[in-house]
């Protein structure tokens, strides 16, 4: 027989939403207020959590198909290739530029290359932390 | 490149030829392949001898290695030469008789010959270099071939005991030598032995000019087998025979001899080496040959034999030495006599101690035994063996008409007159060296008669002894007539060889200024005389003891009990040290990390507080220090509280909820210092491994489960708050030394150099990316490193 916790889904399904918003806007406002790649992290993980927690690991993953080695992977390589680009363009290592430029709907807006190495270590931190997170759960003793 | 060169780089062609040629020439024996080596090089040296004049010493040099003065300088003088002949003569007899001995079918013949001729190489290079550090480079390949071939049955125990025993102590010796030769080379800014014996007083007056003596004699004492390093001689014996009469009778062993001998230019003229040499060589021949009495094994008996020998040769160099001291001006000839007999000694002791152990060989092969207690009355059964024996035992006890004699009288006389010219006391020593002398003709016929005369004990030996093959005799026979010969014309060494060595050994001997003219002369009668009498003496005395033998050994070897000798110190010592060390390890690498990291604790302690206080940078500035508002005091006072909860609760779980508070505190502390990046971070990292830390107690072993107080110990209650002190010191101090303006200010303009008002994060991912790159691999690996330890696990664990 399969516990089913209807308050706890039920919340979860809109708190997730809140919550996954919250760590894409800590994420890319990390630049001019306080957040970051890690930050933001940090939460898009305790987000999925709460998932896990709410439904099982077997329906998350179905849901939600990631394979969190390989997301962490990414980011890495993610962050490094920024660092490498910049030596393509003849710059030392990881340097980074930004420039204002005018978006359709968004309006004057900075782009950085700085955002593409933040956006690395924002995979690396979720992944990452499900990779163990994950692990630790699916272990049995 | 020289000839000189490729004479010395012949044997180490043929170390790499012969296993090569090995496998393709099973049909005949390798010995004969290697013997093209010393026959070569014998030829080759024999083109520089000539019986009427002294060779020109010739010097070859190819560069090596300049920048640490390391050339391959080669010298040939005639004390070169006469060591370059040995080595070769003595080596082309001995590879000819290991052709008979060693057999083709069951020994591995590709090895030995390879050791062998990796030795000759060695021991040519070190009497003919001239560069201190070639010389030594030479050395310790001697040590080492040696050790190879010392346990060339390295199946049995004896053999690898005795190959590492001669190895520790040779080794020992060479590494005393190469610090003598680095503070020669400080003293005088040269490797070669030419420009230091040219430099003269320049080198004597270095302060450590005789610490420098004294390593270099270490080196030559424990090579030569001299009191109190002689005991891996014996030992030494378990090598095959062939290497025993090379190695350790004719050449190796008198690597010393020939440093002592090279080195008396330099040295010479102090007291300190003269003495050091007569005393150590005078103890080591009485020491030797009385110990020689106790053996009943032939090689044994030999080689405590050779022991005795060579401290008469490096005696006769010690008192040789004494006339280039300016005390012993007027007596400078008679000294000089005694370099004329250590020399003269060395070529007889190698012809006949080299046809000795050989003949002791022949023995060992054709009855199985070299037990003087089994042998006997085989006189008439081996009566070659007999003859090759008897005179190469005669001319070790010194008796005519063989070479020994003319050494012995000479050794008498270089004592003799050392007693002459010097203190009362110093008499003593010819009185020991006479004493040796009669023991040494007592173990000289107790070789002879105890080994081919008496009873023939037929079931005692494993076959029946007859003659052996011609092949095996041809070594013994030249060696035989040799000694036989240097009695009746020792002129063939004396103005040729013996003459120019001691010049070269004593440039400065007064005798030699004031006589330019002086030739050695030796006969074989120097008239009636004191030494004519003391040999005379000797004949009596140990015939009569030789023959009252069996009365009086019990209780004289008695006198000394068994255990109590330097063989025993030996083991002892080498277990003790191992012991000891088992010991001091044992006591410190406990395994408990506990202990290990009260080391690490206590070292830092003890660092930075002798640094902090004993620089005297201690410093409390509080000038700099902002007011304490409330709130700050009461999260202070809130983490204290938790930290003391954490320090004493007695579950674990009130550890961990102690801990989160701790962590939770902090990240308040951000926020009133006004870091919202960290406070966020550390909220949710602190949350994190709260979860992480409930999980690991949660899955503790249930049985092991029991709820107890941390053991309270003083010294790690002692240890903690040295360190907390300690980084409290530290940190007071530093925050008082605040002396450049910090660069924070450059940080400030982020939004025009990057782009970014959040200065924080455009330091992480712009001006110092670099590092946030490799944190995040960390994170990464963390990751991984998890992943691996659950997924991976090693599936055969419960087998």
């Amino acid at each position: 027989m399969k516990f089913t916790d209807v308050y706890l889904q039920t919340a979860t399904k809109i708190l997730v939403f809140i919550i996954m918003t919250f760590s894409i806007y800590v994420l890319f406002a990390g630049h001019n207020n306080p957040g970051g790649g890690f930050i933001g992290g940090l939460i898009t993980a305790s987000a999925l959590v709460l998932l896990y927690i709410a439904f099982d690991l077997q329906t998350v993953q179905e849901v939600f198909p990631v394979d969190y080695k390989k997301l962490a992977a990414t980011g890495v390589l993610v962050s490094v290739l920024t660092g490498v680009g910049s030596l393509v363009l003849g710059v030392p290592f990881l340097s980074q530029t930004f420039k204002y430029v005018e978006l359709p709907f968004l309006g004057n807006t900075e782009l950085t290359t700085a955002m593409i190495f933040d956006l690395g270590v924002y995979m690396c931190v979720v992944g990452t932390t499900m990779t163990i997170i994950t692990s630790i759960s699916e272990d049995d003793i | 490149m020289s000839t000189l060169h490729l004479a010395i780089l012949l044997p180490f062609i043929f170390v790499v030829i012969i296993p090569l040629l090995y496998k393709y020439t099973r049909a005949i024996h390798t010995g004969w392949i290697a013997l093209v080596v010393p026959v070569t090089l014998f030829v080759y040296f024999m083109q520089y001898f000539s019986i009427n004049k002294a060779i020109d010493p010739i010097t070859v040099t190819v560069p090596w290695i300049p920048s640490i003065g390391l050339g391959l300088t080669l010298y040939l003088d005639s004390l070169s030469l006469l060591f370059a002949l040995l080595i070769t003569g003595i080596g082309t007899l001995v590879v000819l008789y290991s052709i008979f001995y060693l057999s083709k079918d069951r020994e591995r013949l590709n090895h030995f010959y390879a050791y062998l001729m990796l030795f000759m190489g060695a021991m040519l290079g070190s009497v003919l270099s001239d560069n201190l550090l070639l010389l030594y480079s030479f050395w310790e390949l001697t040590s080492v071939s040696s050790f190879l071939l010392i346990a060339y049955w390295y199946q049995r125990k004896r053999s690898r005991y005795g190959a590492q025993k001669s190895l520790y102590i040779t080794m020992t010796g060479g590494f005393s030598m190469l610090l003598g030769f680095i503070i020669l080379y400080a003293a005088s800014g040269t490797f070669s032995i030419r420009e230091i014996i040219a430099m003269g007083d320049a080198v004597t007056t270095h302060a450590l000019f005789i610490p420098a003596m004294f390593f270099i004699l270490l080196g030559a004492f424990t090579k030569s087998a001299q009191f109190p390093f002689h005991i891996w001689l014996p030992d030494a014996m378990e090598a095959p025979t062939p290497i025993s009469a090379y190695l350790h009778s004719a050449t190796m062993v008198k690597a010393g001899v020939y440093l002592v001998a090279r080195l008396t230019p330099i040295f010479g003229a102090f007291l300190e080496w003269s003495w050091t040499i007569i005393i150590v060589g005078i103890v080591t021949l009485a020491m030797g040959s009385f110990n020689a009495l106790k053996q009943y094994d032939l090689k044994a008996l030999l080689a405590y034999s050779t022991i005795s020998q060579l401290g008469l040769i490096m005696s006769l160099l010690g008192v040789g030495s004494l006339s280039m001291n300016s005390n012993y001006a007027p007596y400078s000839e008679y000294f000089i006599a005694a370099f004329v007999a250590a020399i003269f000694h060395l070529i007889n002791h190698s012809v006949f101690k080299g046809s000795l152990f050989m003949m002791v060989g022949i023995l060992d092969h054709e009855t199985g035994t070299r037990d003087i207690r089994k042998l006997g009355g085989i006189m008439h059964l081996m009566p070659i063996s007999f003859t090759f024996t008897m005179i190469g035992a005669f001319s070790m006890a010194g008796l005519p008409p063989f070479g020994g004699f003319i050494s012995k009288e000479m050794f008498f006389t270089g004592v003799l007159s050392l007693a002459e010219h010097s203190n009362a006391w110093i008499t003593i020593i010819p009185i020991i060296a006479w004493i040796a002398s009669i023991f040494t003709f007592i173990y000289c016929m107790i070789i002879i008669f105890k080994s081919f005369t008496g009873t023939y004990h037929e079931d005692l030996l494993d076959k029946k002894p007859h003659e052996p093959p011609f092949g095996m005799l041809i070594s013994p026979a030249v060696l035989s007539i040799l000694a036989i010969a240097l009695f009746f014309f020792p002129g063939l060494v004396d103005t040729s060889i013996i003459e120019p060595t001691v010049k070269e050994m004593a440039p400065v001997a007064p005798l030699f200024i004031e006589n330019p003219d002086w030739h050695v002369h030796i006969s074989a009668w120097h008239g009636f005389n004191l030494e004519l009498v003391m040999t005379i003496g000797i004949i009596l005395l140990g015939t009569w003891l030789y023959l009252t033998y069996e009365k009086w050994k019990t209780p004289v070897f008695d006198l000394i009990p068994r255990h109590l000798n330097l063989f025993t110190l030996y083991d002892k010592a080498i277990e003790g040290m191992e012991k000891t060390a088992t010991r001091i390890t044992k006591s410190y690498m406990t395994g408990s990390t506990t202990h290990y990291l009260s080391y690490i604790f206590s070292f830092l302690i003890i660092a930075a507080l002798a640094t902090l206080i004993g620089t005297g940078s201690f410093v409390l500035d509080t000038s700099q220090d902002s007011p304490i508002e409330w709130y700050e005091l009461m999260l202070g006072i809130a983490t204290v509280i938790a930290a003391v909860f954490v320090l004493f609760s007695t579950s674990r779980l009130m550890s961990i909820m102690g801990i989160g508070v701790i962590g939770f505190t902090i990240s308040l502390f951000f926020v009133i210092f006004r870091a919202p990046d960290l406070a966020l971070t550390q909220l949710v990292v602190e949350t994190i491994s709260t979860a992480l830390f409930l999980l690991c107690f949660y899955f503790l072993p249930k049985m092991k489960a029991s709820v107890e107080s941390i053991r309270f110990k003083l010294t790690n209650a002692i240890i903690a708050i040295g360190v907390g002190l300690t980084l409290t010191l530290l940190g007071l101090s530093a925050y008082g030394y605040r002396v450049f303006e910090p660069i924070a200010e450059y940080f400030s303009n982020s939004y025009e150099l990057a782009g970014a008002k959040n200065i924080v994060n455009a330091i992480l991912v712009d001006f110092r990316a670099f590092d946030t790159m490799l944190e995040i691999v960390v994170l990464f690996s963390a990751g991984i490193g998890i992943y691996t330890y659950i997924k991976l696990r090693y599936a055969g664990r419960n087998d």
